[in-house]
């Protein structure tokens, strides 16, 4: 990988870790092995190596069709994909071998780009289930509907969303900005080990933009993990990340620190396209 | 209560018309006039109801199985059907639960119906059923002091033979189609209710109470009469799925509502759908039909259809009274090879009359489902309206959603409002609710019965609980 240079010393500790000795050097939360992805018979990720270690806020940015949205659907287990090569650990289990539910329930979550809507189910009656169906997993006791409820209550109130919200049916009727604040809502209440946030930033104006990052940063710390994918730098002024990769043609181009998004903005992501082609 | 008070309370149930006199279980296969003679005689009824089954039969005799419905199946044989079957006694059921088939209580587990209505809906011979027993029987006293009629069919006849012979038949005429024309000859049994003036019935009414529910037979006659300003809730649940080859359910029920009466009359029907490959299951022939005869009055229809391998049901009402109002809610699921042919009647007559239709059609499998409905406003209908919603959701490659919409407008200041859509379970609903941690069958589960929420909401509470878990179960590996 010509990025090598740039990589900061987290991923370096971290990139010597296989699978096979999770026991003596302590593994990434998340390790990606040279992913080469298809879809449509199409190859859209091309040798993707990364490793996240619990407690990091990574960026993975990049021009359109570069790959981001897909390697974090990949990672999230969405179908339609298909892995040639290479192999992903989370906690040292063979993420690719878990169906989607089970990803979610170890701790995996995705925050997507465009929320769908389900029309007519409570949005409170998923969350409640999607929280049990986690705490379940990790063998805590179900939450009751008034214990449910007392939690949701001061997320709720963080991300500026009326009470209101939770009675309504899923992303029903709720304007772009609404959708993701509800996706950043539930990643509060289920507290991930891992939040790949799918173009968060995408659509909203100033306003719910920090609220947004407000409660991505709410999450971050201890050993909660975030990825970023964005298109703009301007989120990474409200969360600031530790890593940022530059994804291009299903490849990470480069690896730097928060300095290399202000660079991109400034430079256009010709200037990394076209040292990766060269 | 005493041992020899639940033994009569019990053996009530079979005394009418049922065991006392009969020999055999089954009369020979076939129908003529001597088989309706038999079994008037059997329930010991009154010369009206005699000449009545039998103008029926003559009438049915002339009449051709109707087959403009949406529907495929193997002809009847109306000659090799037995028109009297009595309830099978007690002794005849299997002993214990652990007789019962194991499938079968499985269902029932899913279902959550309580342990003792299990070993009733399963036919096993149970001695004494306490709890249901006291709870019929508290439940019957406190009707009573309300001047609520709730009994048998088969009672109503013997007891209250002036109530039937005026209300019976005056909306669903033996003359109507061929299967109702059929019930008038050849009914056996079901539920007479009578509600008198100015009185809210205390309680829920449901078949669940009513000790001899469980074998009123394929041919059940249910009437209900709501008198001037009266209210009454009816819960019809059919959740024990029988295990019969394609039996023939040609059940007919009618309801009365006088001046300023409401009726609300809800149905879970889970009747046997055959198996996987379709084979089996009853074939389910229901003409119900209300009529809003007095001013301002009401009647609701809400069904949820889950069961049977074919549904020909179009519950209706017919709006005479000014200001009256009709409504249908209505889900259908079809899975396997199942069909599906509902929806209803809402027939304008007086003036302001008002009617709501949300109908909510769910298939998957090989299932097809049609919804067929007509709304007519006649010309003294003036200022009626009408809304009608239209929904089919599809699960699976295999299955069809057919709309049949007939509108029939002959007042000019009617109303009527038709709103239509066709949607599939999207891989994208799917994959969020995985993403958030939440399995195949339950995500399914949630995203019907979202798209049901509408009619749901118009169950009473247990019984909302009952068609969820009902659909659940029905739907169950519908995605693979």
């Amino acid at each position: 990988m010509s990025a090598t240079a740039d990589t900061p010393p987290a991923v370096t500790a971290t990139a010597g870790a296989s699978i096979a000795d999770t026991g003596a050097v302590p593994a990434a939360l998340l390790d990606i092995r040279d992913l080469h992805v298809k879809v449509g018979g199409q190859q859209v990720l091309r040798g993707i190596s990364l490793a996240i270690g619990a407690g990091e806020v990574h960026a993975i940015m990049g021009p359109n069709g570069s790959g981001k949205s897909t390697l974090a659907h990949v990672l999230a287990g969405r179908p339609g994909y298909e892995i040639i090569s290479g192999s992903v650990s989370f906690e040292g289990r063979d993420l690719l071998a878990l169906a989607p539910e089970q990803r979610a329930r170890a701790g995996l979550f995705l925050g997507f780009q465009y929320p769908v809507e389900i029309p007519g189910v409570n949005n409170a009656y998923l969350l409640k289930a999607a929280l049990n169906a986690a705490r379940r997993e990790r063998a805590l006791a179900e939450l009751d509907a008034f214990e449910f409820l007392a939690m949701v209550r001061a997320k709720i109130k963080l991300m500026q969303i009326d009470e209101s919200f939770l009675s309504r049916g899923v992303n029903e009727g709720f304007s772009g900005g609404e959708k993701k604040r509800n996706e950043i809502l539930q990643m509060l209440v289920l507290e991930p080990k891992l939040a790949l946030l799918d173009e968060t930033d995408s659509g909203l104006d100033i306003d719910a933009l920090k609220v947004v990052a407000n409660g991505i940063n709410t999450l971050r710390g201890g050993q909660h993990a975030i990825v970023l994918v964005t298109h703009y730098q301007r989120m990474l002024d409200y969360v600031v990340p530790d890593v940022v990769h530059v994804l291009a043609r299903g490849r990470i181009v480069r690896s730097g620190d928060r300095t290399l998004a202000l660079e991109l903005e400034k430079r256009g992501y010709d200037w990394v396209t076209e040292q990766a082609a060269a | 209560m005493s041992t020899p008070d639940i033994d009569a309370l019990v053996n009530r149930s079979y005394r009418h018309g049922f065991v006392t006199d009969i020999e055999s279980d089954t009369v020979a296969p076939g129908l003529d006039e001597g088989v309706v003679r038999m079994i008037s005689h059997k329930k010991g009824e009154p010369q009206f109801l005699l000449d009545w089954r039998l103008r029926a039969l003559a009438h049915w005799q002339r009449m051709r199985e109707p087959h403009w419905a949406h529907l495929r199946y193997q002809p009847i044989d109306y000659d090799a059907i037995s028109y009297y079957s009595a309830p099978k006694q007690a002794k005849d059921g299997p002993k214990s639960l652990a007789d019962v088939d194991p499938k079968l209580l499985a269902t029932y587990e899913k279902l959550g119906v309580p342990l003792h209505e299990r070993a009733r809906l399963a036919g096993v011979a149970v001695d004494a059923v306490f709890d249901s027993v006291s709870v019929a029987t508290t439940f019957k006293e406190r009707l009573s002091a309300a001047g609520v009629i709730f009994c048998p069919f088969s009672e109503a006849v013997q007891k209250h033979p002036a109530l039937l012979e005026r209300y019976l038949g005056s909306v669903v005429p033996y003359t109507d189609n061929f299967y109702a024309t059929l019930n008038s000859a050849v009914f056996t049994d079901g539920s007479f209710v009578y509600v008198p003036p100015g009185v809210r019935c205390p309680m829920e009414l449901s078949t669940y109470f009513r000790i001899n529910a469980a074998n009123t037979g394929q041919f059940e006659r249910t009437l209900i009469i709501a008198d001037a300003g009266a209210y009454v809730s009816y819960l019809e649940g059919c959740t024990a799925p029988m295990r019969d080859e394609n039996q023939l359910h040609a059940a007919v029920v009618e309801l009365v509502a006088l001046d300023d009466a409401q009726i609300k009359y809800s149905t879970v029907q889970n009747w046997y759908p055959g198996d996987e490959q379709g084979r089996g299951g009853i074939f389910n022939f229901v003409t119900k039909r209300g009529e809003c005869r007095g001013r301002n009055s009401r009647i609701s229809w809400t069904q949820v259809e889950t069961g049977s391998a074919i549904t020909w049901k179009y519950p209706s009402c017919i709006l005479r009274g000014d200001n009256s109002v009709g409504e249908f809610y209505s889900v259908a699921t079809v899975n396997n090879y199942q069909q599906a042919d509902t929806g209803t009647k809402m027939i304008h007559i007086g003036a302001n009359t008002r009617s709501t239709i949300v109908s909510k059609g769910i298939s998957a499998g090989h299932g097809q489902n049609a919804y067929r409905g007509l709304v007519k406003m006649l010309p003294s209908a003036q200022g009626a309206r009408n809304f009608t919603q239209c929904d089919s959701l599809l699960i699976g490659k295999h299955c069809g959603a057919h709309t049949f919409p007939y509108i029939e407008v002959r007042n000019p200041s009617a109303i009527v409002e038709h709103e239509a859509s066709t949607s599939r379970i999207s891989e994208e609903q799917l994959f969020y609710c995985l993403q958030r941690g939440i399995g195949t069958e339950d995500a399914v589960n949630m995203i019907v019965s979202g798209f049901c929420r509408t009619v749901f909401k118009e169950l009473p509470m247990e019984f909302a609980v009952e068609a969820q878990n009902l659909l659940a179960v029905t739907l169950e590996g519908a995605v693979g």
